[in-house]
């Protein structure tokens, strides 16, 4: 065939629109800008997580800020989770962790409140202050009893 | 003397079986003859023209039209149980792991892989590549390599296409049509698709499938009996057994790597 500048740049427009759909998967929905390898890790020991899963969203004042990284069973059989957090965020050592729910039924998230301590957390440490999953079974389950017993 | 069924079985067993070893020694001929050189890119460029740049027109409409339907079922099942905010979830999750991948594999399928094995079968009737072979160019090299890479580049920049616009489709329904919160299609279509999991998988599946055209229909079409009814019979064949083919490894890809 012979040469064809149009031709050739529609080929170019194509092989762009393919990267570019290609880029906006992986990039903006896939979150593959949150796999970077500096990010801050730390542990928390919850007593339940729930239905706490890897790629759970980590947030300060409801701002995203990193995800969970591992749900693991430690020595002491509680609940070892490692957060991937964005390494620019200053969090005070002294940063409390709980397990939320997303409305009733939604997914289950990690909310940090950042403590008074002027140490900032460095990766690996662990967080101190801990509040597991509220399991709705359970609360159920003692409301029925103390119903029961009145 | 004859055996009946037996016979047949046993015949139709070992054609499949030589069909298979047929088609991996001409996968291995086409793989050396993409990297011989010289390079042909201008054949390149050609055949990216007429397989990626002339099917977008039926994978664009086709992915806005299954985003579309998507949301819409979507949204009716989603619902009856309050659910509605996980639109985008569900919409997302189908067309990047599956819908993607396979309907783009299909549609290519029937819009380039059959114009590449009727392409090549009239080559082989008029004796064009035995001219080209007269002439000390290998049509492997020449004609048929050229098409099968082009397959290869072109089917994944194509389902990514395909899921990006279904994704669109999907959001038109949900949000503007049914009211579904714009925030929550697109924050649930986020938070439920990870990059390792899923969109290197839908990439991994649009590059399989895209091997298994190319591999597919130049076969058929190379190896066509010099007759009329043997470049109908390739076109067909071609169709055939490269959707079932693209169907089969989507289920094998999908089982062993959880894609």
């Amino acid at each position: 065939m012979t040469e064809s500048p149009t031709r050739d740049a529609l080929v170019g427009l194509f092989v762009l629109a393919g990267f570019l759909a290609i880029a906006y998967l992986s990039v903006s929905l896939g979150g593959a800008n949150y796999r970077g390898e500096g990010g801050l890790e730390v542990i928390a020991t919850f007593d339940e997580v729930g239905g706490l899963k890897p790629r759970a969203q980590v947030v300060v004042g409801g701002v995203k800020v990193g995800q969970v990284d591992s749900v693991e069973l430690d020595e002491d059989l509680r609940a070892r989770v490692s957060l991937d957090l964005d390494p620019s965020l200053n969090l005070p050592s002294d940063t409390s962790a709980s397990i939320l729910t997303q409305g009733i039924l939604g997914d289950q998230y990690i909310a940090l409140e950042p403590g008074a301590e002027e140490i900032p957390l460095s990766p690996g440490d662990e967080i101190q202050f801990t509040q597991g999953a509220l399991i709705l079974e359970r609360l159920i389950g003692k409301l029925v009893q103390n119903i029961g017993v009145e | 003397m004859t055996f009946g069924p037996a016979e047949r079985l046993g015949r139709s067993t070992t054609d499949f079986v030589l069909g298979l070893g047929k088609i991996t020694l001409f996968s291995g001929q086409l793989l050396k003859a993409a990297f011989r050189r010289p390079f042909r890119f201008r054949r390149l460029m050609d055949e990216l023209y007429n397989i990626g740049v002339l099917s977008l027109a039926i994978v664009i409409v086709s992915g806005v039209a299954v985003g579309m339907v998507l949301g819409l079922q979507g949204y009716n099942t989603l619902v009856r149980f309050g659910a509605e905010e996980s639109l985008g979830a569900v919409v997302g999750l189908s067309l990047i792991r599956e819908l993607g991948p396979v309907l783009t594999a299909l549609l290519v399928t029937g819009r380039a892989g059959s114009a590449i094995a009727a392409e090549l079968g009239s080559m082989v009737v008029t004796e064009q590549l035995d001219g080209l072979r007269m002439l000390s160019v290998d049509p492997l090299d020449f004609i048929v390599g050229p098409k099968a890479l082009a397959m290869v580049i072109a089917m994944p920049l194509l389902a990514a296409l395909f899921t990006v616009l279904g994704l669109m489709g999907g959001y038109l329904v949900g949000v503007l049509f049914l009211g579904v919160d714009p925030g929550s299609y697109l924050s649930a279509l986020e938070a439920s698709i990870d990059f390792r999991s899923d969109v290197v998988g839908s990439l991994i599946k649009g590059f399989v499938f895209g091997l298994l055209v190319a591999v597919i229909s130049t076969y058929r079409g190379y190896t066509a009996d010099p007759h009329s009814a043997g470049v109908s019979a390739a076109t067909t064949s071609t169709v055939v057994i490269a959707s079932v083919t693209t169907l089969i490894f989507d289920y094998l890809i999908t089982a062993l790597w959880g894609v």
